[in-house]
């Protein structure tokens, strides 16, 4: 396949991420978008174009931005707060913490452009915090969607969930990953390939790079099992712990921090409840180095090829 | 989630009834009475608890019954209905007299109060909406309630409903950068409807705010961002009731309240260390002897 059919192939969510919201603020006149001067970044200029009533923009004003938005919902509208990830989740946490979370205000957070996906402008710009801040606040779901299909559906979901959310979508771009028809609900994981050797649990724009690893692996004879994660929070406990018993053990991918994402949330589940060899890939408690996104990725191991060799590394060091 | 005392709250609704019908100056006498019942209230909550904010619920406490006797269309039978009148406290560390305002209109059982801080008790130290009726959002941060009360306005806006929405806001608390975030904001938008009500008692927690970082001038500063500035005695109800009866015309008001820290007990006026001071048995009793007075 050549290069330029393959780039074809890849999408960046946040097409995905604005045609759903226009279409369910068409049949919804509580849905209301709410952005950080973000119109163009978030995706925002069509839904501006069709609700420009609906778009509200409060300026470069992330905390302001989330404390309008619970006062959005207090008034019974169902707004959709969007902007860059690091801004929405890092200069506006203790808004998402009281305004949204502790009050169950019916804001849909919505960070863009998350992980490290603004590359080359550098680790103010990245957003790889998120996972571990927000997996911190009670009451809050995670959602990292992992190709336009998926993204369309968290959009549905969360337009749809009573309570508040956080919903992270991918700009790196991603090939499909979700098969149609396939089911999106709450704190359930979504098994892509069945294997009983290893189980590769993965989120947002890893999630096709784990399906990669896995035809490796399969051509190796490895049988991998894939769990795409979406619902970072709330975990699918059964999923993560059958996984344990039933494969030799666990890679986690993800495009954040090491600290308290992902990786941290499978950590902690399995030591307490079914011990398991674990691989944890993903950015260390580290700034990262200048460099576009495929490099980044590469630079902290989050490929196809990292993935794979974890899980070689899992089966060399099985005891069972 | 608590739940109203219907006796109560039929009463209130009879006492607002009345209170619509009478002028301001009319009224003021019987918001008088409420307020000094509220700090009553609060006062014994906090020695009760042996923690509270007892010079803030004060100074805000004759402002908080004036909005819910006198002006808000609230329904403590119906707290979450979609039409009422919105009140955000963004001073949430005056929890006490917010509590105390609403057990007097029948929100909850009065005596819930004497839970206040208690181990499992829906009163905690700051306000929380989903345990709490008439409470719209969780505050205790500052600079939290202004811009949720900005989101309010405009989801009224956008709706083309009358509400109104009034956010109670610390002087102080004005030293947090989201409170200007949210006043460019509800300008831009032209906000009428909203009310920004400045408890402006010129103490915070360790100093004059004047001392600590300074204010001033700081109706010039409301005026340059847009909104329409009146200026009251806080503690006069006649004063207090006519401002809040009036809603901005085409721009977002603000309302600087002159306040008295510790207001109706002499010891406590003014004074910067009680602002979360618990009285002793013996100055409990001749603040009682005050507000009765």
């Amino acid at each position: 396949m050549s290069q330029e059919t393959q780039a074809a192939m890849l999408h960046d969510c946040r097409e995905a991420f604005a045609d759903t919201l226009i279409a369910l603020a068409r049949d919804d006149e509580r849905i209301v978008a709410v952005c950080n001067d973000s119109v163009g970044s978030s995706n925002l200029a069509k839904f501006k174009a069709e609700f420009p009533d609906r778009m509200i923009n409060v300026g470069i004003a992330e905390q302001d931005l989330v404390g309008v938005a619970a006062g959005l919902a207090n008034g019974g509208l169902i707004p959709f707060a969007s902007a860059a990830a690091p801004f929405l989740t890092g200069r506006a946490l203790e808004q998402i913490k009281a305004d949204v979370a502790y009050s169950q205000a019916r804001v849909v957070l919505c960070g863009q452009s998350p992980g490290l996906a603004y590359g080359e402008l550098g680790p103010t710009h990245h957003s790889i915090e998120d996972l571990s801040w927000l997996r911190a606040v009670a009451d809050l779901p995670v959602v990292v969607p992992a190709d336009p299909l998926q993204t369309a559906q968290a959009v549905r979901w969360a337009a749809a969930n009573p309570g508040p959310s956080y919903l992270r979508i991918p700009r790196f771009p991603v090939p499909d990953v979700t098969p149609p028809g396939a089911l999106f609900q709450t704190g359930r994981a979504l098994q892509l390939t069945g294997g009983n050797d290893v189980t590769v649990i993965a989120t947002g724009t890893m999630v096709s790079r784990a399906l990669q690893a896995a035809e490796s692996l399969g051509q190796e004879g490895i049988q991998a099992r894939v769990l795409n994660v979406a619902f970072v929070e709330p975990l699918d406990h059964d999923a993560v712990l059958t996984a344990a018993v039933q494969t030799r053990g666990i890679v986690t991918a993800e495009e954040a921090t090491t600290t308290g994402g992902l990786g941290a949330a499978v950590a902690t589940l399995t030591a307490q409840h079914q011990p398991t060899q674990l691989r944890i890939l993903g950015v260390p408690r580290s700034f990262a180095p200048t460099g576009n996104t495929t490099f980044l990725l590469e630079y902290f191991g989050l490929t196809a090829d990292h993935i794979a060799a974890a899980a070689r590394h899992i089966m060399a060091h099985a005891t069972r | 989630m608590m739940t109203a005392d219907p006796q109560v709250a039929r009463q209130f609704h009879d006492v607002r009834a009345r209170l619509a019908r009478l002028s301001p100056a009319e009224a003021a006498p019987a918001l008088r009475e409420m307020a000094q019942r509220v700090r009553h209230d609060d006062l014994h909550m906090i020695y009760r608890a042996g923690l509270g904010h007892l010079g803030g619920d004060f100074s805000v406490a004759d402002i908080l019954v004036t909005l819910y006797a006198g002006v808000l269309n609230v329904d403590p039978l119906h707290p979450l209905s979609a039409e009422r009148d919105r009140l955000v406290l963004s001073k949430g560390h005056t929890a006490g007299a917010l509590y105390a305002t609403l057990a007097r209109c029948g929100f909850f059982a009065h005596h819930e109060l004497d839970t206040f801080a208690a181990p499992e008790s829906a009163l905690n130290g700051h306000p929380n909406r989903t345990k709490v009726p008439g409470v719209e959002t969780n505050t205790g941060p500052l600079g939290h309630g202004f811009p949720v009360a900005v989101g309010i306005a405009l989801s009224a806006r956008l709706q083309a409903a009358p509400r109104r929405t009034f956010v109670v806001l610390g002087d102080g608390e004005l030293q947090e950068g989201s409170n200007w975030e949210a006043a460019m904001t509800a300008a831009h938008y032209g906000l009428s409807a909203l009310m920004a009500i400045v408890d402006r008692n010129r103490l915070q927690q360790g100093a004059r705010t004047e001392d600590t970082k300074q204010l001033e001038p700081l109706a010039a500063k409301w005026t340059s961002f847009g909104w329409e500035v009146r200026e009251v005695d806080g503690h006069d109800h006649a004063q207090l009731l006519s401002t809040f009866r009036q809603p901005g015309t085409t721009r977002p008001v603000c309302v600087i309240a002159h306040t008295v820290k510790g207001k109706g007990v002499s010891f406590m006026e003014d004074r910067v260390e009680w602002h979360h001071k618990v009285p002793s048995a013996e100055q409990v009793q001749i603040a009682v002897q005050e507000l009765s007075a």
